[in-house]
């Protein structure tokens, strides 16, 4: 089967609001950052282009064809959209190159999420018979997920606020971070409850923005002549909608996903793990498995800002940065859809050398 | 079981959500200037084409747009239809006339109203300026401009729409 | 290179106004459960789940993929939800395709639905933006001033949008799932029906349908474990150009006629009216067909509508290429499958599987996609012989 290689990418800073900046305008400066990475000058050189995005984050339907306006197409692309991160426009891709119907491809996500109330519009995306006429919010439902986690003991509020400290004082070396300092276990855990056992501090705080990745062939990248990292596996799972069969303590899709992605091949020198609540963090530290050698969110993850549907091409595109640069040789990142963790993608990236 | 004709299919459950929209930097521009009764377009800087309204960037050559250019409240109907149906929230009573307009010196079109007009003798070519409404009443929308209204000028041959310098017919 | 791979089951649902007798769960089930029968297959042969719709405000339910995990027996396997307007159901199934294609999978299950009974479609599509005016006139008022466009250059008679709604309409009275029965309808009662959006009469629009469409794609080295003849999937294609653009041409767009270019050299097609046996197009609206026919090269430029007027797109009257046989999108539009329908009748056409509608002898067919103003593309060409 073909190589995959990953060769640029680029997020926005993590905007609580993006101002009045629409999506052409947020998603061209990331454009125009990949292009410069492999020396390209616009989506006519690569040979298929995918993005991730969602309608109702915008309060606008086909808020994706805007999108369409920021890549030059004329004479016309090759191009598909998924309501989805764009971690899954990635996945989307990697089909295409492997079926040798494309050498290259372009991947973006956006969001502009500050337009409405994110966890209430989010609630829509619940069985809309019997739960979303209820208007049950994202971070109820991740709260009656922390508290059974709590209660199972597998983890302490203590571990959540560390998962909290831990990114934010990571986020502080992200030059794209909304939050990040110091602040001491102590102090969070002094914090008032939110959306009990929820603080605050263990929602990542949602932000605008966008994030752009170009992958190819790995001879499309010796032709470019850039440092790249393999995509040496990838998967995706998606397990019942219905909560109440679930164990919400557990990732049943990430391990799924993580044994067909070959994570148990190597070492995880680093995991880039999309988790909007830090409990969501420890759950998916032990689906995957992570041993303590394992570096969880250097970048901060998405308690630096969480870039509605980019985050998780954003976490694919941290692992890329490290390894093409040679801190690391390999690394994991995931990334995440729907509630409490419902539907799971984890990649593995290798250095080429 | 309940009689089938007493059984429920569907309820009623309406979903309203809010949102807090912005335009983006290049229609904000637009209509920033709207409001004081000035039409402004954005040119590509690569293609030098003159897009109203401005979205930010030339969707052919995929690069921001910055440059703006006033444009006149004249210009040519590319394509039109008789819409014969009501437009919900609407006053306007059918049939009217919803056309593919071209601003002079611009090189796309945009959809507005045609009116004061018989609706059998719109075409494809026919010239046509804007009728505002009063001052005062001015907001940040397209809807400042009332409707089209066909004026005394000569057809553009279809091959010349959407190449009009900003001078109009006579330029 | 790729793997080959085939249609080894299609499952469909009724189309009508208002699918009542059931859930959205239960409308896409519906089709997924009739294409694997179809495939004599059980839902645990089905690898991955490729579900496609236009805007979720449709029904109001956001990324659906989420709740209809467990209606698609997708507990434990990979999901993909595409979204690319109108076009989607014919992308969604080159999405699928491409998982099998790619050689990553064996066997997997691709959906597309609307249930636009459930919200109001037309609000879905005008929630009041500020820099437009408010002339939501739907999309018939967007593709109206195109078809005048059309007419003006062609020169081709005002009754060819007549001609076009009968003929489909005939063909779907051959089908018992389309949506519009209208057996009995003439020239004279779509002529007299209410003229919308001038040129555009009632009767040559296409209605709104609740519905579902379903296919089952497997690789070759599974094929022969479904019953029924495979459809062998020959080329695969999708192109998308901006919305609006200078110098765009909106009544021929390039991009349909890259895309058609495409998928006739991978599937060796020079000369579609001849080469292929019949098509399913996305003809929205009566005029579509004589533009398309132009847009996809079975008639030279201005010469679309002689095909149309001369029969040879019509069933009934024995033509050479015939067009949209199922009744096309004139007779049944479920949005979100509309696309998927198109590429699953022509996957039946040439398993001779198409009932009251099929093409006598039909091996070679097109399924044809197109969305939002005309700009995003999508086309599969499938056949009855492996290539």
């Amino acid at each position: 089967m073909q190589q995959i290689a990953i060769v640029a990418f680029s997020q926005s800073d993590c905007l609580a609001r993006a101002g009045a900046a629409n999506e052409v305008e947020l998603i061209m400066p990331q454009l125009q950052a990949v292009y410069a990475q492999v020396g390209i000058d616009n989506a006519q050189d690569v040979d298929f282009v995918c993005s991730g995005s969602c309608d109702y984050l915008q309060g606008a339907a086909f808020a994706f064809v805007a999108g369409v306006d920021a890549l030059g197409a004329v004479p016309p692309i090759k191009e598909s959209h998924v309501e989805m991160d764009a971690a899954w426009a990635l996945y989307e891709a990697v089909l295409k190159i492997r079926m040798g119907h494309a050498d290259s491809a372009l991947l973006y996500g956006f969001a502009k999420s500050s337009s409405g109330e994110l966890p209430i519009v989010l609630s829509q995306q619940l069985d809309p018979y019997y739960l979303a006429p209820l208007w049950v919010d994202t971070v109820s439902l991740a709260a009656l997920q922390a508290r059974l986690l709590l209660e199972s003991g597998l983890a302490s509020e203590r571990d959540m606020a560390e998962v909290v400290a831990r990114s934010r004082r990571n986020a502080l070396d992200n030059p794209h971070a909304r939050l990040s300092g110091s602040v001491s276990v102590d102090e969070l855990l002094a914090e008032d409850l939110f959306v009990s056992p929820l603080r605050r501090a263990d929602c990542a705080p949602v932000a605008d923005g966008a994030a752009a990745m170009i992958i190819c062939t790995v001879e499309k990248a010796r032709e470019w002549g850039v440092p790249y990292a393999l995509l040496s596996g990838i998967d995706h799972r998606i397990e019942t909608h219905n909560l109440g069969m679930r164990d919400l303590t557990d990732s049943v899709s990430t391990r799924l996903a993580a044994r067909a992605a070959g994570v148990e091949d190597g070492p995880v020198e680093v995991a880039e793990l999309y988790a909007p609540f830090s409990h969501q963090e420890i759950i998916l530290s032990r689906a995957l498995e992570l041993g303590d050698d394992t570096r969880v969110n250097p970048s901060g993850g998405v308690f630096a800002g969480n870039l509605m549907m980019a985050s998780g091409l954003s976490r694919v595109g941290e692992v890329f940065r490290r390894i093409a640069a040679g801190e690391i040789r390999r690394g994991v990142a995931h990334a995440t859809s729907g509630p409490c963790l419902q539907h799971n993608l984890v990649a593995v990236l290798e250095s080429a050398s | 079981m309940a009689d089938t004709a007493d059984t429920i299919t569907g309820i009623e459950c309406p979903v309203y959500l809010q949102y807090h929209f912005t335009a983006g930097r290049a229609p904000a521009r637009f209509l920033t200037r709207i409001k004081e009764g000035v039409l402004s377009g954005q040119r590509c800087p690569r293609c030098s084409n003159v897009y109203i309204p401005p979205r930010g960037s030339c969707p052919a050559c995929g690069v921001p747009t910055e440059e703006e250019v006033e444009l006149p409240d004249k210009g040519t109907v590319q394509s039109f239809t008789v819409v014969a149906i009501p437009i919900p929230n609407n006053p306007i009573k059918p049939p009217f006339v919803v056309a593919n307009l071209v601003l002079d010196g611009a090189n796309i079109s945009f959809i507005h109203l045609l009116s004061e007009c018989e609706n059998s003798e719109v075409r494809i070519g026919q010239r046509v300026q804007a009728v505002w409404k009063p001052r005062e009443e001015w907001g940040y929308a397209m809807d400042n401009i009332r409707y089209f209204r066909p004026i005394d000028e000569p057809d553009v041959p279809v091959a010349q729409i959407g190449k009009l310098p900003v001078t109009g017919r006579e330029g | 290179m790729s793997t080959l791979a085939a249609v080894v089951g299609i499952g469909q649902t009724q189309y009508k106004t208002r699918r009542g007798d059931v859930s959205i769960a239960g409308l896409v089930r519906e089709a997924a459960v009739n294409a694997l029968q179809d495939a004599g297959l059980e839902w645990d042969d089905i690898e991955a789940v490729i579900l496609g719709k236009a805007p979720d405000m449709f029904e109001g339910v956001i990324m659906p993929e989420s709740y209809l995990t467990d209606a698609l027996g997708c507990n434990g396997k990979p999901m993909l939800r595409v979204h690319t307007a109108g076009s989607v159901g014919g992308s969604t199934a080159l999405v699928a395709a491409s998982h099998v294609q790619s050689g990553s999978f064996k066997r997997v299950l691709t959906v597309t639905f609307e249930k636009q009974s459930e919200s109001n479609a037309m609000w879905a599509l005008s929630t009041p933006q500020p820099f437009s005016v408010h002339l939501n006139a739907g999309a018939g008022g967007y593709f109206a001033p195109i078809i005048r466009e059309y007419m003006r250059r062609s020169g081709a008679p005002r009754d060819v949008g007549i001609k076009v709604a009968v003929k489909d309409r005939l063909h779907g009275a051959r089908n018992p799932l389309a949506h519009l029965q209208l057996p009995n309808i003439t020239m004279q009662e779509v002529e007299e029906s209410m003229m919308l959006w001038d040129p555009l009469r009632f009767l040559e629009a296409c209605p709104s349908s609740d519905g579902a469409c379903a296919m089952v794609i497997a690789a070759e080295e599974l094929v022969h474990e479904s019953p029924k003849p495979p459809a062998w999937i020959r080329g695969v294609a999708m192109r998308s150009e901006p919305t609006m653009y200078a110098g765009r041409d909106e009544v021929n767009p390039q991009a349909g006629r890259d895309c058609a270019a495409d998928v006739y050299r991978q599937a060796g097609i020079t000369d579609p009216r001849r080469d292929l046996d019949c098509a399913e197009v996305y003809v929205p609206f009566s005029w579509y067909e004589p533009m398309w026919l132009e847009n996809l090269g079975f008639a030279a430029q201005g010469e679309g509508w002689k095909l149309t007027m001369a029969g040879a797109t019509s069933l009934d009257e024995g033509g050479d290429i015939p067009w949209n046989c199922s009744g096309g999108v004139l007779s049944s539009n479920p949005i979100g499958a509309s696309g998927m329908i198109r590429f699953a009748e022509a996957a039946r056409q040439v398993r001779g599987d198409a009932g009251a509608h099929q093409v006598p002898g039909a091996k070679l067919a097109l399924g044809h996609a197109y969305g939002g103003g005309a700009q995003f593309f999508a086309m599969w060409v499938v056949g009855a012989d492996k290539p």
